[in-house]
């Protein structure tokens, strides 16, 4: 029942996405959105309550579209509710968004049709049960997102971005048909179901974890497959990059679940620490990338590689712990990883929302010319405070919640056998600690320099609340935020059948602690009450507060800042984003982008102005990139000269080919 | 219901004492250097004065800026309520672990950095990006230094670390020696004491906790003042309850053997004090880039700590 309805609604969508081609007039936008709103809420319920209500187990159904000896097959287990779940929520909120930010959308035709076609495509890569479906779809999502990214094409860069994120899609895409080659092997059963019958060699199956690794974290962002990520995320248009970051980056994540958890078979240990180290890395790395940015919405994109390795962390525990038969630990494991999925879908697009009003607000993407904005647009300042909080894994919020369960984790990790485990997990905790201190510092910049302070430009200025379409829709997940943190236990247990699906085992039910508390393994252990904590916070706050104003004092005089005597009028003076991070990039920088200083200081007596220039190298871009670059158009090059030859040469070419083949046929009888 | 009483104790408890820490530890580095100095009740009295003054506001000071105060303080204040200071079995010490008190004090640090943001004056600025900068290697080194004694007791709750910690499977352990100086190593680095920062001082390019605060005024900073010294009290709690928790009461415990555990709690507290007095006097003040290389220091102390707890449960 649960799935037809579900299909119905990927039908709708199609359906409703010619509808913006076939209407002119300016009703497209608010339409195109609303039925999108519509169909992603029922959507989203239909999901919810077979994630809650429905009896465990999965729906099948066999559809005779498709190639004909095969159909398409789909199916709705725990592991793909949950994740509707989030693409769903996703979808809803960006709807609901762009009903008030489409209205600032100058072509709005390069965008409407493309919106319903990219989320039917991501709710069917999650519902697909046979190789075909799911590529098809993984593709259909691949394109819709990539013409969404081109919307804007004319903007410097943006064309760059659109054909880097082709060019890694294809990639990662074929990887992945190769990977589901190996898995159906020489019988050819493409279902899922006669994949999972199928049993595979321990080589086989990992060729299968390298390949779904590299399919899967081309789509997510892990590095070094990550370059493409933050240029393409924030070129499409606020909404749309909500939607690629904090949700389409979560259906690659369920691709490598469904593949390597579900589809391959037994792992093996190494499995998990291969994940392990890609996740530890891609969370230092995007995190520290995200310090050196200055774009807002590109720092937001850097970020989701940073929660996509956090994620990768959770996974390869998860792994670990399940190849050495330690089913409550993989299951603690496996629940860090999919609440984090849910949290970082969460927060991340309040905070592409937050970027677009005020993008929408002042024009402008850049720190350096923001500033201020908490006077002008207070309720998005807010907003934006709460994802920030959110994401810098601080208490009371959600983000915390699924760190910690990670940390606990980690720390149940030394009953590992394995030497490299024991050597890489303690590593890996610390480049979590590492990357959640420095992922703080970073919304401390952001916020900071964007909504603090004083206005940098004339735009930071004169900037305006945004409309309320856009304010609901970060509302919405600004109580979520607090209440997945305060109450996480009711998220645990509404993801234990997906966790189930998963590694065999979830959880003990966490709503009967009583007081909302958390115990993931047992009370001496550890045990969190984000609600108590939150409580207790808030009551101490207000108290302190009301009785220092009612009996000691409660007046105010407003006078010009005080800056040790020496205010300077002039906004220019203010710590801009590059000085806030210079710290960081000194301790950092040299080591991982081989940052250079240049100074140039005037002699005395020129009054020309004195110049730094800073430069920063991509080294994974320098190291894998540019020589796949060089040898692609050495190449290139190479073939190109045959395009250029007279008609003897072409002819002499058309003989020789032929003889060659002549010859071949000849020893090869 | 004597949990509850104990719970109620303690959160006052602190509020009380910590005010006298900081005057104590002003007092013996008067002394050490052979001042004077001021009676070790000032910090209260400057407290009083300053919640009766008006508050002095920039003009462009926004809603951050005044309510970054109370939230500052009511998390550290709570924070420091759940550390069991002279006993354990504190009805709320379930409500968070070591690792979230190391994160309460996170978000502390996050709403103080904003503040100092949000009037855009340079000073502002350059404490808020070199305190997160230092906290950005601090968090990591505690953290490891949280797993250290966790990975030891089974546990990250810190009654649990205590008890664990006075039973006699305890012996000494390299491992917990290096979380020690590393713990040691944050506290100096988060509390802004020399040589990392000096509480005491207003040379414009050194300072940073400083920096961040200097637009505050009256009751505002009365309460940042109470945060500071909360925190000082919550890393001498800490370094007391996990490393020293010898004489802590436990639930169930009679009056007396509270009133003792009490006792040896201030004597704990003295001598952490004087510890710190005598260190701070005895070292010069590093520049804010050494910081990295000190805090590093303590990061790897962490990380080797947890390693060697990986590879042998009797390191």
């Amino acid at each position: 029942m649960a799935l037809e309805v579900l299909l119905w609604c990927v039908a709708a969508h199609l359906a409703s996405a010619p509808v913006a081609l076939v209407e002119r007039s300016k009703k497209a936008t608010p339409f195109t959105y609303a039925a999108a709103l519509g169909i992603s809420a029922i959507a989203l319920g239909t999901a919810i309550w077979s994630l809650l209500a429905a009896p465990v187990g999965a729906q099948t159904l066999h559809l005779p579209i498709g190639l004909p000896w095969l159909g398409a097959c789909v199916r709705l287990d725990p592991l793909a509710a949950a994740f509707l779940v989030v693409v769903n929520l996703g979808s809803a909120a960006a709807s609901l968004y762009g009903l008030g930010y489409g209205r600032h959308e100058k072509e709005p035709r390069r965008v409407l049709p493309f919106f319903p076609a990219f989320l039917a495509g991501m709710n069917l890569v999650v519902l697909a049960d046979d190789a075909f479906t799911f590529l098809l779809s993984w593709e259909f999502m691949s394109l819709s997102s990539w013409a969404l990214v081109m919307a804007h094409h004319r903007e410097s860069g943006n064309a760059r971005a659109g054909y880097i994120y082709l060019l890694m899609a294809s990639v990662g895409t074929v990887s992945l048909l190769l990977g589901f080659g190996l898995l159906a092997g020489p019988g050819g059963g493409y279902a899922f179901d006669a994949i999972r019958a199928n049993s595979v060699s321990a080589s086989v199956s990992a060729a299968v974890l390298a390949l779904g690794l590299f399919g899967a974290g081309s789509k997510s962002g892990l590095v070094p497959l990550h370059v493409w990520l933050p240029l393409a995320h924030p070129a499409a248009p606020s909404h749309i990059s909500a939607l690629m970051s904090g949700v389409m980056t979560k259906v690659a994540v369920y691709g490598f679940i469904r593949i390597v958890f579900d589809l391959s078979g037994p792992p093996a240990w190494w499995w998990g620490a291969v994940v392990l180290l890609f996740g530890g890395v891609t969370a230092a790395l995007g995190v520290l990338q995200a310090l050196m940015e200055h774009d807002l919405k590109r720092l937001l994109a850097y970020h989701t590689v940073e929660n996509i390795g956090i994620i990768f962390i959770g996974l390869g525990l998860a792994l670990a712990f399940r190849a050495n038969s330690m089913p409550a630990a993989a299951a603690l494991a496996m629940t860090a990883a999919i609440f984090h999925v849910f949290n970082h879908s969460v927060f991340k697009s309040l905070l592409f929302f937050g970027s677009g009003a005020v993008l929408t607000a002042t024009g402008e993407r850049d720190m350096e010319r923001l500033g201020g904005l908490v006077h002008t647009m207070p309720l998005t300042a807010f907003a934006f405070l709460i994802g920030s909080a959110a994401i810098s894994a601080l208490p009371p919020f959600n983000g915390f919640v699924s760190e910690w369960l990670t940390f606990q984790a980690i720390l149940l990790s030394p009953q590992l056998p394995q030497w490299i485990l024991k050597f890489l997990t303690p590593a890996v905790g610390a480049l979590l600690a590492l990357s959640a201190a420095l992922a703080a510092t970073c919304f401390v910049k952001a916020f900071g320099m964007s909504f603090l302070g004083r206005p940098r430009s004339r735009a930071a200025l004169d900037a305006h609340e945004t409309d309320a379409f856009s304010l609901t829709a970060m509302a919405v997940f600004v109580i979520l935020c607090l209440a997945a943190g305060i109450l996480p236990g009711y998220v645990i247990d509404a993801l234990g059948p997906a966790v189930q699906a998963a590694v065999g085992t979830q959880l003990p039910p966490q709503t009967g602690m009583g007081w909302f508390t958390i115990v993931p393994i047992a009370e001496v252990r550890s045990s969190y009450n984000g609600f108590v904590l939150f409580i207790l916070v808030a009551l101490a706050s207000v108290l302190a507060a009301y009785i220092i104003h009612r009996w000691a004092s409660h007046a105010v005089r407003r006078s010009a800042p005080w800056d040790c005597g020496y205010p300077d009028p002039s906004p220019a003076t203010q710590y801009t984003a590059g000085s806030f991070a210079q710290p960081i990039r000194r301790v950092f920088g040299s080591v991982v982008f081989r940052a250079r200083e240049e100074i140039h200081i005037p002699a005395p007596g020129d009054t020309g102005p004195a110049r730094m220039r800073v430069d920063l190298r991509d080294l994974v871009w320098d190291a894998l990139y540019a020589p796949i670059d060089r040898i692609v158009s050495v190449t290139a090059d190479g073939l190109n000269r045959f395009q250029f030859m007279t008609i003897r040469g072409y002819l002499t070419l058309v003989a020789a080919a032929l003889v060659t083949l002549l010859v071949i046929l000849a020893i090869w009888h | 219901m004597v949990d509850a009483l104990v719970q109620l104790g303690q959160l006052l408890l602190v509020l009380l004492i910590a005010p006298l820490l900081t005057g104590y530890v002003r007092k013996i580095k008067a002394h050490l250097v052979r001042r004077r100095g001021p009676r070790v009740i000032q910090p209260y009295r400057d407290l009083l004065k300053l919640l009766r003054k008006e508050v002095v506001l920039a003009e462009n000071a926004s809603w951050v800026f005044r309510v970054a105060p109370y939230i500052i303080f009511a998390t550290t204040w709570i924070a420091v309520a759940l550390v069991p200071t002279f006993a354990t079995g504190l009805v709320l010490s379930g409500a968070a672990d070591f690792i979230a008190i190391v994160a309460l004090l996170g978000s502390a640090r996050f709403m103080l950095a904003l503040a100092g943001l949000d009037v855009g004056t340079s000073f502002g600025g350059i404490g808020s990006s070199r305190e997160m900068m230092i906290a950005s290697l601090a968090e990591p080194a505690l953290l490891m230094v949280v797993f250290t004694v966790s990975l030891l007791a089974g546990s990250t709750q810190l009654s649990s670390v205590a008890s664990f910690i006075q039973g006699p499977e305890v012996g000494l352990r390299v491992s917990l020696a290096m979380a020690l100086v590393g713990l040691v190593m944050v506290a100096i680095a988060e509390n802004a004491r020399i040589p990392v920062d000096n509480p005491a001082t207003h040379l414009e390019l050194t300072m940073v906790h400083e920096a961040m605060i200097l637009e505050y005024s009256g009751r505002h900073l009365a309460v940042i003042e109470a945060a500071a010294s909360l925190k000082l009290l919550l890393y001498l709690s800490v370094i007391a309850c996990v490393f020293a928790p010898w004489g802590i009461a436990v639930a169930g415990d009679s009056l007396e053997n509270y009133a003792i555990s009490l006792l040896l709690y201030g004597l704990k507290l003295a001598a952490g004090g004087f510890l710190l007095a005598v260190f701070e006097t005895a070292i010069a003040k590093m520049r804010v880039f050494r910081v990295p290389d000190f805090l590093g220091a303590a990061l790897m102390l962490g990380l080797l700590a947890t390693l060697l707890l990986f590879v042998s449960r009797n390191a």
